[in-house]
């Protein structure tokens, strides 16, 4: 256990630092380096900045200095927000984008995982077919054309709820629909497959042929069992609604670290970019790393081996 | 009411797959009484199992159970709902299955499932029920029951987790123990140990025991009766010694050429069964076991054989039997 | 016991001639046996037999005829700009065109209306779709390639060369990929801009320097998926005992490969690679939609539903049309997927 949780670490901690790298030297293709892409700055700016961050030196100084740099947790500074730093820019952005987030992976887990233990006790019923056409659409319907119908349909046709901002509660609905219907019907799949898989293991049959209930060999013996593959999706899922986050803040324009990092972007604000990739790199890695000693630890199966 | 703990009397039940009707049961009939052992000895898909299940409802979807009438211990099974068979299972009947490894759920201790069935079926607190589940542990021989209560499923060997399954089986002392293909899983050596528990535990407890088995030397040592099955049908039922040294049917007897006897003086070639299990989906008109047979008459090819009593217990379903009855009559009926 | 035929409810009439024995040929024709068929043609069968499949199959071929056919005789071309003729709804005609009609010209209906720079919207559709299908196919071809070959010999050749060549996959497999994409299709265009302006390299333009950066992402980043999938089979296959009775009997391993590996793999190699295109399909829109996928004029399904929010108020059915479209492509795709992988994955044939 100890081994692979140190293993597992040492992966991550190897795989931080190729995107840490990889960006550095992504960022140097842009012609002129990072932080001379602005033809606004003017030639002293400019000499300030090459200065500052020593882009007159050789590259591989420039990459061991950018390193140290981001060892201390300084993520450099924008080009674009004069005098902000990046930190200070997701120091204040993280936390909205964070709480939509958050609360479309608690809905996404709360609605999916009824849904397809339901789907799976009931296979073949209507009610399964239903909840299966629905589960099979939002995977395959792109998070841009939910959030434009949300918004078409429910603000501009009917006024039901606000479209922008995030002022009031009702702000939060569309957004966290939004967010969270893709991973609703990929945790509603994976659950039915693995309900029915464990339906039919020979564990389930000795609970039946103890004498217990159905609802208690449901929800002692299965849902303990079929549970499990969702937490291996936790990580992903993370990284969905973060990256999901870039499109649903854009047209929800909600000022997050998404609609941010697409700012960055069009601005070709550079290393608001890098910053912005690589914190949210750290942050999936990270959340990957957990999920994955976590899923050993609920399994009795791995914990001893 | 049945004068038996179970009697089960022309029993059919078919599985209705998207692919036809399987007829897994046809015209079963067999009893038992207290304290007895049952074998039931067969290929795989020759209904064995099915048969077992069906006496405690726990027949697998698509199964439906279209004829015949069984009963057991005061209850009659064909008109019991989910939730009568809740109440008996566990308590009045219990099974224990083939593969040990997968029948334990692998997420809970063995403790927390040996708890589990006795708090269901008694009004036993926590602590008692623990105590139980110590005590029969202990029974199925496993040592420092205490530390094992606390181990999961993957801690323990094959033959341990056999007795855990016997333990959950036995923690209510039931009338019946089905006990599905129980060794077939298990090393040759822990094979043994298992069946002497088992009939270790019969004597000390008193319950009946339906033995499923493929393993005609594990029904020769341990049963009072046989009952032989092909293709959903039981072809020849009878006391150990009717089977074993007065068989009828040609499938009996091809079964016992191919086992190896010990106390043969020479070397006797053991003589395989040719061909293949008839497809229950689409079963010939006649006898099925007529394709394989080596006596087979016209009459095998067109007809199922009938039931042919030989004695109070003993009976066959075999033409031949037919035919020496016909020719003793004279030769036209 | 003396009344046997009471036990018997046929009560048959039985003669002599019943119980002579029967022939081997009489018992033989009583077995019937099931018709044993191909994989392939049993999974044809079971392939041909799903109704949710082979609608979305036939989807899927309108799709394609609709982009790569039907744009090549439309009268309109997707850049085209007619004068007068901006934001119209479906089906109407600027007053030019009206004009035009009036004098007796045939003038081809605007189907789904025109853009705000007076440009058909049907063919910008089409053209869109054109692109999100090449971005799919390619890529998963591009993935198909680089992750069989990559799995293929990590899987066959096993020890170390395996646990290298795995380490790689595990590391790749943990960078978040949607990022990288985002960073690489952000900065890839200035290196390919240069590399199309020397000689040779002309069609790098051609097929676009933002497309080329996509294919380099997926190229780059999505084989690993395919390569583990692709190494896992290849290692169970080579334990299987009939490569081991191949092997045996003297054959090569460039003949185990095809004739045993490869063909068992090939099931799911198709079912692998049909499911990459939608997901394919689905990161390029995605980046298309955040401004960063396929470069102006060039219509994507994504950036016509991007520009199309604007003026979402007035003109929904901008909107509706691309992301319609976009969905049915991704959902037949899908549909098509799980019904090859329930009629070729032997794993889970019943």
């Amino acid at each position: 256990m100890g081994k692979y949780i140190l293993k597992r670490i040492a992966l991550a901690v190897l795989t931080l630092f190729l995107v840490c790298t990889l960006t550095f030297f992504l960022m140097n293709l842009v012609p002129g380096g990072p932080f001379m892409a602005e033809k606004a700055i003017s030639a002293q700016a400019q000499a300030a900045m090459n200065e500052k961050y020593g882009l007159d030196k050789p590259l591989t100084e420039q990459y061991v200095n950018y390193m140290e740099r981001l060892l201390h947790g300084d993520l450099g500074v924008s080009v674009k927000q004069r005098g902000r730093t990046v930190n200070q820019i997701i120091a204040t952005k993280f936390p909205v984008s964070a709480k939509v987030g958050g609360i479309s992976v608690l809905v996404a887990l709360a609605v999916g995982i009824p849904l397809g233990s339901v789907a799976a006790l009931k296979r073949g019923s209507w009610l399964d077919n239903l909840i299966m056409f629905f589960a099979t659409c939002g995977i395959a319907v792109p998070s841009f054309v939910v959030c434009t119908l949300l918004m078409y349909f429910l603000s501009l046709q009917w006024g039901l709820l606000p479209t922008y901002g995030l002022s009031s509660w009702q702000n939060y609905i569309m957004p966290v629909m939004a967010l969270a219907f893709y991973p609703t019907s990929y945790i509603a799949r994976l659950m039915r497959s693995s309900m029915l898989d464990v339906l039919g293991q020979d564990y389930m049959r000795t609970a039946r042929a103890k004498g217990l209930s159905q609802s208690k060999s449901l929800f002692k013996h299965a849902l303990r069992n079929a549970i499990l593959p969702v937490v291996t999706y936790l990580g992903p899922m993370l990284a969905y609604t973060l990256t999901g986050s870039f499109v649903v803040e854009k047209i929800f324009t909600i000022p997050g670290l998404g609609s941010e990092f697409i700012g960055s972007i069009t601005g070709r604000d550079y290393p608001l970019i890098m910053g912005t990739t690589i914190f949210l790199a750290m942050l999936i890695i990270v959340m990957n790393v957990i999920v994955d000693i976590a899923y050993k630890v609920i399994d009795p199966r791995i914990k001893l081996k | 009411m049945s004068e038996y703990l179970v009697e089960v009397k022309n029993e059919r039940l078919s599985f209705f797959t998207p692919a036809g009707e399987v007829k897994a049961l046809n015209d079963v009939s067999l009893h038992l009484n207290e304290g007895e052992v049952l074998g039931i000895v067969g290929e795989s898909g020759s209904g064995k199992s099915v048969t077992a299940y069906s006496l405690m409802g726990l027949t697998a979807y698509p199964g439906k159970l279209i004829g015949g009438e069984l009963d057991f211990n005061g209850h009659h099974i064909n008109d019991l709902t989910e939730r009568d068979f809740r109440k008996i299972r566990g308590s009045e009947i219990s099974i224990i299955f083939q593969d040990p490894m997968t029948s334990l759920n692998p997420v809970y201790t063995i403790g927390n499932q040996i708890c589990e069935v006795i708090r269901l079926h008694t009004s036993k607190t926590k602590a008692e029920a623990t105590a139980r589940a110590v005590e029969l542990l202990t029974l199925v021989g496993i040592n420092e029951p205490e530390k094992r209560l606390k181990q999961y499923p993957h801690e323990l060997s094959g033959g341990m987790r056999q007795r855990v399954m016997i333990a959950i089986a036995l923690a209510c002392e039931p009338k019946l123990l089905i006990a599905d293909e129980p060794t077939t899983a298990l090393d040759v050596t822990i094979q043994a140990q298992i069946l002497e528990l088992m009939m270790e535990l019969k004597q000390k407890l008193g319950m009946a025991i339906i033995m499923i088995t493929h393993d005609l030397g594990v029904v020769s040592s341990m049963c009072d009766r046989i009952a032989v099955m092909y293709a959903g049908r039981i072809v020849e039922y009878g006391t150990v010694d009717d089977i074993f040294y007065r068989p009828e049917h040609e499938y009996t007897k091809g079964l016992l050429r191919s086992i190896p006897k010990l106390s043969e003086k020479e070397h006797q070639k053991l003589v395989p069964i040719e061909g293949t299990p008839i497809d229950l989906l689409n079963p010939p008109k006649g006898c099925p076991f007529a394709p394989r047979c080596k006596a087979c008459m016209k009459v095998c090819l067109r007809e199922m054989p009938p039931y042919t009593d030989l004695d109070e217990v003993h009976y066959s379903a075999c033409w031949l039997l037919q035919k020496k009855e016909f020719e003793a009559k004279g030769g036209n009926a | 016991m003396s009344e046997p035929i009471k036990k018997n409810p046929l009560s048959l009439q039985l003669n002599v001639e019943d119980f002579l024995p029967a022939d081997e040929n009489e018992k033989q024709s009583l077995v019937i046996m099931r018709e044993s068929v191909g994989f392939w043609k049993d999974g044809m069968r079971r392939l041909r037999k799903n109704a949710v499949a082979m609608i979305s199959l036939c989807i899927i071929v309108l799709v394609m005829i609709f982009s790569f056919i039907v744009p090549s005789f439309y009268p309109y071309s997707y850049e085209q700009q007619i004068r007068g003729a901006e934001n119209l709804s479906p089906m109407t005609y600027s007053e030019k065109e009206q004009a035009a009609m009036a004098a007796g010209e045939k003038v081809f209906p605007h189907v789904l209306g025109t853009d705000g720079l007076g440009r058909d919207y049907a063919i910008r559709v089409m053209m869109g779709s054109r692109i999100s299908l090449t971005v799919g196919l390619v890529a998963s071809a591009l993935i198909l390639l680089i992750g069989s070959l990559y799995g293929s010999i990590a899987g066959f050749f096993g020890g170390w060369v395996d646990l290298m060549m795995m380490r790689i996959v595990d590391i790749i497999y943990t960078v978040p990929d949607i990022l990288i994409i985002i960073l690489l299709a952000t900065v890839l265009k200035y290196p390919l801009g240069n590399l199309a302006m020397q000689p040779g390299f002309g069609w790098i333009s051609v097929v676009g320097v933002n497309m080329i950066s996509i294919f380099i992402v997926f190229a780059l980043l999505y084989w690993v998926g395919m390569a583990r999938i692709v190494r896992g089979q290849v290692m169970s296959l080579k334990e299987n005992e009939y490569v081991t009775a191949a092997r045996a009997l003297g054959a090569s391993n460039g003949r185990i490969i095809k004739k045993h590996i490869l063909t068992n793999c090939i099931g799911t190699l198709i079912v692998t690679t049909t499911l990459q295109i939608p997901s394919a399909i689905f990161t390029e829109s995605f980046l298309s939609f955040l401004g960063i996928g396929v470069a102006k004029p060039m219509p994507s399904l994504g950036s016509l539903a991007a520009d199309a929010i604007k003026g979402m108020r007035s003109f929904p059915y901008q909107l509706f049309a691309p992301a319609i479209v976009i969905s049915i492509i991704i959902l037949s795709f899908n549909l098509f997927g799980d019904g090859l992988r329930d009629a070729f994955d032997p794993k889970l044939k019943n």
